[in-house]
């Protein structure tokens, strides 16, 4: 018993903490710089599937984002999978317009080449993804980026 | 009395902007899987009737239970696909004049996978891929059948100019010597997955 009591610390009785601020400083110069505020309040749920061919966009400025997913609030929005862009839910003829709105605001070389990335949860169906690749064939954007995240597990 | 600044509380203030900072974050993720819809339907025009040996075509249906059936197949998971896509798309069953070339133009790892079955594609040029789903299907099991596609047409890729898959992948194509590379691992094997439209079975 005694043996543990006989320990003392060699110097003195505090960590010395001096270099604490440092750290601190370093992890928040850090979140500072990827921080990205949020633009926009997501009204559905968001569990992004994970794929292992991702690619990355270089061009951030051409890609607007719809959010498909079961919205949070049921009880005001059902408990269907909606359609979110922007910051309203939408119905899905209501696509057309809002991707030419998007295209308006990109410069016009650019507006050709606008990407979509759909950012869809897990549990939604193939229904109401088919129904908005309809509507963005019809609004003749056809660049489509089916966001994911990276698989974790090694193959 | 001391000269020095009393900076005990630096930490924690730190602390209050790190805390900040940390519950604001979300890290941006532009990643994901590209894909080009196909251009509008004209409903005055009827579809080209393509006429496409059925040997060439490497079909997958996903139905609402998230069932896969591969070529006729019945399978649970989506697991192998890859090496299926691949031993499909780099068959090189009946080679044409261009087809040969391009097999003569390839690594020799890539031509010791080409099988020569009768029964599957033609060559890469005339290998379709075709992934049909249900509307009630899940965009997950979707998701990773497309995944594997690439996977697959990656693959070959990169082999073929001596890449890994990820380094393929991150060529940017901003610069001359990437889209070169890019070039050099399509050329003569177009990416060709076609995603059918749902049917309306099990879905609402």
């Amino acid at each position: 018993m005694a043996k543990f009591r006989k320990k003392k610390l060699s110097g003195g009785d505090q960590i010395n903490t001096s270099a604490l601020p440092d750290i601190i400083f370093m992890l928040l110069f850090f979140f500072m710089v990827t921080t990205v505020l949020r633009e926009q309040d997501v009204l559905v749920d968001q569990k992004i599937p994970q794929s292992s061919q991702l690619q990355k966009l270089q061009n951030k400025t051409l890609i607007s984002y719809i959010f498909i997913g079961k919205p949070k609030n049921a009880s005001l929005y059902g408990s269907e999978p909606r359609v979110q862009a922007n910051d309203v839910l939408i119905s899905s003829p209501e696509i057309v317009q809002w991707v030419n709105q998007e295209r308006d605001k990109l410069p016009e070389a650019d507006r050709g080449s606008i990407t979509i990335s759909l950012k869809v949860d897990k549990e939604v169906k193939m229904g109401p993804i088919s129904d908005v690749q309809t509507e963005l064939r019809n609004a003749d954007a056809r660049k489509v980026l089916y966001a994911s995240t990276k698989k974790t597990e090694v193959d | 009395m001391s000269n020095e600044i009393n900076a005990g509380s630096m930490a924690d203030i730190a602390f209050l902007l790190l805390i900040f900072f940390l519950v604001t974050t979300t890290i941006a993720s532009d990643k994901g899987i590209l894909n080009v819809l196909p251009p509008k339907q004209d409903p005055n025009v009827p579809p080209p009737d393509i006429k496409k040996n059925e040997r060439n075509i490497f079909n997958v249906l996903i139905n609402a239970n998230n069932d896969l059936l591969v070529e006729g197949e019945y399978r649970r998971t989506a697991e192998g696909l890859d090496k299926d896509f691949k031993e499909f798309i780099m068959n090189f069953g009946a080679p044409n004049e261009e087809a040969a070339a391009l097999y003569k133009s390839l690594p020799a790892s890539l031509q010791g996978q080409a099988l020569r079955r009768p029964d599957s594609s033609d060559h890469p040029g005339e290998a379709v891929i075709s992934i049909k789903t249900n509307r009630g299907t899940n965009y997950a099991v979707f998701l990773e059948v497309f995944d594997l596609a690439k996977k697959a047409y990656f693959g070959v890729y990169s082999e073929r100019v001596g890449l890994t898959p990820d380094e393929y992948r991150a060529l940017t194509g901003d610069d001359e010597a990437s889209t070169a590379l890019q070039n050099k691992g399509k050329e003569g094997i177009p990416m060709a997955i076609s995603i059918a439209e749902p049917d309306k079975t099990g879905g609402n």
